[in-house]
């Protein structure tokens, strides 16, 4: 009679087990990030994989985002005669939310996993411990530049998807809406804040933080063998994939609601 | 100048070292020899600290270094079985991984293909990445690694392992020459008897995590020791279970 209680204590226990693990780890990395040596060309490596080579992916899907977003505005905004509201809602809605958090996704999809993969063969092909026995601590020389970079260049992606989105917005609302184009881009500005544009950097700095946390984190206990690896890096996705909607609701309640 | 005094670890249920002792005297090469899952490998990463023994003690030059900053590291070299060299880096940096982070940066490159050249590879063999290297290359590459540094220590595990009979003799024969060389301590550990006989001075078997018999080369094949009889002989019938 018991038994359904102890499986959901042993399921909540491994799981408050398992986040006990991931705090030690990004505590480990906060650590290690403030103390020598530093790693410099794998930072700006980590930087070149981690952001320059997810520019397409996160523009493409803001542009696309953008212009749905017009689209459903136009549509939603018909219903009570606020079609005028399209270039502002555009604006603020992907800078607040849609940016960093799609982008944040794409990212995470693209980044955790590689990371994840990368790491978790370094670690079943023992290139890990033959790191520690070159006396170059595997925190410091993998984890710390991959979880810098991200923090770094997330942002800016954001940054740059956020124009990309807007634009998006802009070509639909102008192409397909009618509206004329310097008042499309005169609302867009009248009405955007720079905290709305600020807190939305804030947010791709923290996912950024989380996706790379999570690849490495997985990848440094990836199981052994194939299968080890490919656990590891659907493990990495999901959670940095979670873990950027929760923390997007947390940061918004912190940031917006008051 | 290394010794394991009574060293235990457990995975789980699997007492993998249930007391092992073992000295390693300067400039020696002692071989560890036992079937596969004796604990050979966990025994050289509790050495190396990348595993921390449940109990006992691992004296370096008479220092207890479980647990100790990892400092100590500097004088070793390991081998990794499957070579383990970092995919990502082309092979001269592999070699050189340790070189370029010290004062002797400069230099790292010439040394590298120094070492290259030591191990039988040639100088072009620098600038491409270990996935575009043979088995046998890698090995290679991976011995040129464990050297580049100038050790005073080091490991080789499963020197031959995956090679053909003629490789596994020029990378005994390197062994043997280069621990010769440059005068290193080092332990081997194998389970080929070719290497056993090309690089040992003296030679530990470890058994149900134990070491079983332990001796100069010379005596491994007079000893009574029913289960040095059997491994050294290959019998199925014996001390040890066939069926592991």
């Amino acid at each position: 009679m018991l038994a359904p209680l102890a499986a959901l204590g042993r399921g909540t226990l491994a799981a408050l087990a398992g986040l006990g693990h991931v705090v030690l780890f990004a505590l480990s990395t906060i650590q290690h990030m403030l103390t020598p040596p530093f790693y410099a060309k794998e930072l700006a490596q980590a930087s070149l994989m981690i952001g320059y080579f997810s520019l397409p992916v996160v523009g493409l899907t803001a542009l696309f985002t953008g212009g749905a977003l017009a689209l459903q505005i136009y549509s939603g905004g018909a219903r009570f005669n606020a079609e005028a509201v399209v270039p502002t809602i555009v604006a603020i809605g992907m800078v607040r939310e849609l940016g960093p958090v799609l982008g944040g996704l794409m990212v995470a999809a693209r980044v955790a996993s590689s990371i994840a993969a990368e790491i978790g063969t370094m670690k079943v092909t023992e290139q890990i411990d033959a790191l520690v026995t070159l006396s170059t601590h595997p925190m410091k020389y993998l984890t710390v530049p991959r979880v810098l970079a991200a923090t770094l260049t997330v942002p800016v992606l954001v940054a740059v998807g956020d124009s990309i989105g807007i634009f998006g917005g802009y070509l639909v609302g102008t192409g397909r809406l009618g509206f004329n184009s310097a008042a499309y881009l005169t609302n867009t500005m009248q009405f955007l804040e720079f905290w709305d544009i600020a807190s939305g950097l804030v947010k791709g700095a923290v996912f950024g933080f989380l996706i790379a946390l999570m690849g490495c984190y997985y990848g440094m206990n990836s199981g052994r063998g194939a299968q080890g690896v490919g656990a590891a890096t659907k493990s990495a996705v999901v959670a940095a994939s979670v873990l950027i909607l929760a923390s997007n609701y947390v940061l918004t309640e912190v940031f917006f609601a008051a | 100048m290394i010794e394991l005094k009574d060293v235990h670890k457990a995975f789980g249920p699997n007492k993998v070292l249930a007391g092992v002792d073992l000295k390693v005297e300067r400039g020696t090469s002692t071989v560890i020899i036992g079937g596969s899952g004796t604990g050979k490998s966990v025994s050289l990463k509790c050495i190396l600290g990348l595993i921390r023994p449940d109990s006992g003690q691992i004296l370096l030059d008479g220092t207890d270094i479980i647990g100790q900053p990892s400092d100590f590291l500097d004088r070793f070299g390991m081998l990794f079985q499957g070579g383990a060299l970092f995919d990502s880096l082309p092979v001269w940096q592999n070699v050189a991984f340790r070189l370029l982070r010290s004062p002797r940066k400069a230099e790292a490159r010439d040394i590298a293909i120094a070492k290259l050249r030591r191990v039988g590879l040639k100088p072009e063999v620098a600038d491409r990445y270990p996935a575009e290297l043979s088995g046998g290359m890698q090995k290679r590459v991976g011995l040129a690694r464990a050297i580049a540094a100038d050790p005073d220590i080091i490991f080789f595990d499963e020197p031959t392992t995956g090679l053909d009979p003629i490789m596994a003799v020029v990378i005994n024969d390197l062994i043997r020459e280069i621990v010769t060389e440059i005068g290193a301590t080092t332990i081997t550990i194998t389970h080929d008897m070719s290497s056993v006989r090309a690089i040992a001075d003296r030679v530990a078997m470890l058994h149900a995590g134990r070491i079983q018999w332990e001796g100069p080369i010379g005596d491994l094949d007079t000893t009574e020791d029913a289960y040095i009889r059997q491994f050294v002989g290959g019998l199925a019938e014996g001390p040890i279970e066939a069926i592991r």
